[in-house]
């Protein structure tokens, strides 16, 4: 009955104790364990990607009126099995003058700081790679080493389109990593805690309900953070050719393009963790495999928000997205934060006062944080629009386009 | 051996080699990159000591902001694929003669601290340290005023470096 209702801390057990029996120290055994585990996850997201490349390409193809893969397998399911051979198969091109050993560590960085985000995912109560208490940071420092990747891909390449590419993936990603970070102080702020299953823990009511505009933020600016359309600028096709992976062939730029699909999929998780619920559900806490698939019903829900925004959604221009982050998204999460932090302080300030039951406080509080919210929202809309273009500045005076042309002089005599 | 001994030993020579490699390397993004090598492993040195907290912040600072800035500087200046140049000038005895004096010195200290023979006590307070932290540092008898004074000198910093690069209006 344990295996069946949670079967990794079984088998884990089960493990560590057959390693116990042969003679080794606790110590050597939790190391091992430990390698296993990262090995199970690893190999997990990229067993996920091969499955989300496939539903990404079918939803793409569905909404732009195609069939979208349907050859191999029942409705093209392994359609990714024989482009992955494909892809194995290809030359390796490093172009002349490319910086060898920062060209071919760059796809690695860049997948592996997408799978490193896996580590502190917590699928169900018990199932967690590591429930490391700045759970919230570490998401932070490694999406750093994703830019890494970039910059270094663009650089290395000897190429200019490349070096364009980094460069406006330096200035997207890192300007979208503030209100970011600003949007993730809100969960920890309200959880109380920088530890990604303790805030789930926390979420009695789910963080949407207590900051809408939070969630927002955060899923816009990670949005960006993925570089996918709308914010496509650093592989933009019309401008750059294919950005910082323009010189990447075979394998390498196969790494690249998992990376991408990879961290949609995981920043989907993300948002569903941090502001759904994460493995929050019904006799989720009883049977923890029941965990598992509350969460990944809700990332799935999310991410098929995400490929709907990448496929209806044209590109931005640049100054557009830099704009939209430093004048529209970074105060907002300020002004958010500063609220916040007060609201709640005040709400507990208050509460002994006010003689409410236990079971509704975490109500009663997500109540007010949702009213604080709606207000920022309206007074937010009131601001945007006294920026409307109201008319339009008058260049000229309107000229009729047909315009009767005089008779000549002989037919009207 | 234990494990962590045995991570220790191979985290410490890899990041000494990386930081060795940092001022050898005669190009100047592979520096930064060793650099990166090497303030992970100080990372992984933290995470040893239990403070997962100082790891991760290093990550973030060290490595996710300065490292990227020095690689961002680096790719602007020009011709730096070329390896071409003498990496040291007429003074690098003085310099290694600083450096011997510092190890010496920092070696006699660590000798007479009485801490460097005795083993480590386990820390009390194992889960809420970090929130220690938090309030250690807002609280007036600890550390409120240098925690305010950086306070002010990054503000300063950003304030200064948005008059010099922003345009002036005629």
């Amino acid at each position: 009955m344990i295996f069946l209702s949670d079967p990794i801390t079984f088998i884990a057990n089960w493990l560590g104790n057959l390693l116990l029996g042969w003679g080794l120290s606790q110590a050597a055994v939790t190391v091992i364990l430990k390698l296993i585990g990262a090995g199970v996850t690893g190999a997990f997201g990229f067993g996920l990607v091969i499955f989300t490349i496939w539903l990404e390409r079918k939803l793409y193809g569905r909404i732009q009126d195609r069939l979208g893969p349907n050859r191999v397998g029942p409705w093209g399911v392994f359609q990714t099995f024989p482009d992955m051979i494909k892809i194995f198969t290809k030359e390796y091109i490093t172009p002349d003058g490319a910086d060898k050993v920062a060209y071919n560590l760059a796809p690695i960085l860049s997948v592996s700081a997408v799978l490193l985000t896996w580590a502190v995912i917590p699928f169900a109560p018990t199932i967690v790679g590591t429930d490391v208490n700045v759970g919230v940071l570490y998401l932070l420092a490694v999406g750093a080493i994703g830019a890494l990747g970039i910059i270094l891909a663009g650089w290395s390449s000897n190429n200019k389109y490349s070096l364009l590419g980094a460069f406006r993936a330096v200035a997207q990603i890192i300007s979208y990593e503030i209100p970011m970070v600003l949007a993730l102080l809100v969960p920890v702020l309200l959880g109380r805690t920088m530890g990604v299953n303790s805030l789930v823990n926390a979420q009695q009511v789910w963080f949407i309900v207590f900051s809408p505009i939070a969630a927002f933020l955060f899923f816009t600016s990670s949005m960006a953070e993925t570089g996918r359309a709308p914010f496509d600028l650093l592989e933009a096709e019309s401008e750059l050719v294919a950005g910082f992976q323009t010189e990447y062939s075979g394998l390498k730029f196969g790494m690249f393009y998992v990376g991408e699909f990879l961290h949609a999929f995981t920043i989907s998780a993300l948002t569903a963790t941090l502001f759904f619920g994460g493995w929050r559900g019904p006799w989720a806490e009883q049977l923890p495999i029941l965990g598992v698939a509350w969460f990944f019903i809700k990332t799935f829900i999310i991410y098929f928000v995400v490929v709907l925004i990448r496929i209806s959604m044209p590109r931005l221009r640049i100054d557009q997205m830099l704009n939209f982050n430093w004048k529209f998204l970074t105060p907002l999460a300020l002004i958010l934060l500063i609220v916040t932090a007060v609201v709640d302080k005040v709400f507990f300030i208050v509460l002994p006062g006010l003689h409410l039951m236990e079971v509704a406080i975490p109500w009663v509080r997500a109540g007010v944080h949702l009213l604080v919210n709606i207000l920022i929202i309206l007074g937010t809309i009131n601001i945007l629009k006294s920026y409307t273009i109201k008319d339009r500045p008058v260049v000229a005076k309107p000229r009729p386009v047909a315009v009767a042309p005089e008779p000549p002089a002989s037919v009207i005599s | 051996m234990t494990p962590e001994q045995l991570i220790f030993i191979v985290v410490g020579v890899v990041t000494l080699i990386a930081a060795l490699s940092v001022v050898t390397s005669r190009n100047l993004i592979h520096s930064a990159l060793w650099l990166i090598l090497a303030l992970f492993g100080v990372a992984i040195f933290y995470v040893l000591l239990n403070a997962g907290f100082f790891a991760v912040v290093q990550v973030v600072i060290y490595i996710g902001a300065i490292a990227i800035l020095f690689i961002f500087a680096a790719m602007l200046t020009r011709r730096v694929m070329q390896d071409t140049g003498p990496q040291s000038n007429s003074n690098w005895w003085i310099g290694a003669l600083i450096a011997l004096l510092l190890l010496v010195g920092l070696a006699f200290i660590l000798i007479n601290w009485p801490g460097f023979t005795t083993p480590e006590s386990d820390l009390a307070n194992q889960s809420d340290r970090l929130s220690q932290l938090g309030l250690a540092l807002v609280s007036p008898n600890q550390y409120l005023l240098p925690f305010e004074l950086a306070s002010v000198l990054l503000v300063a910093a950003m304030i200064g470096a948005i008059f010099v690069s922003g345009e002036k209006k005629q």
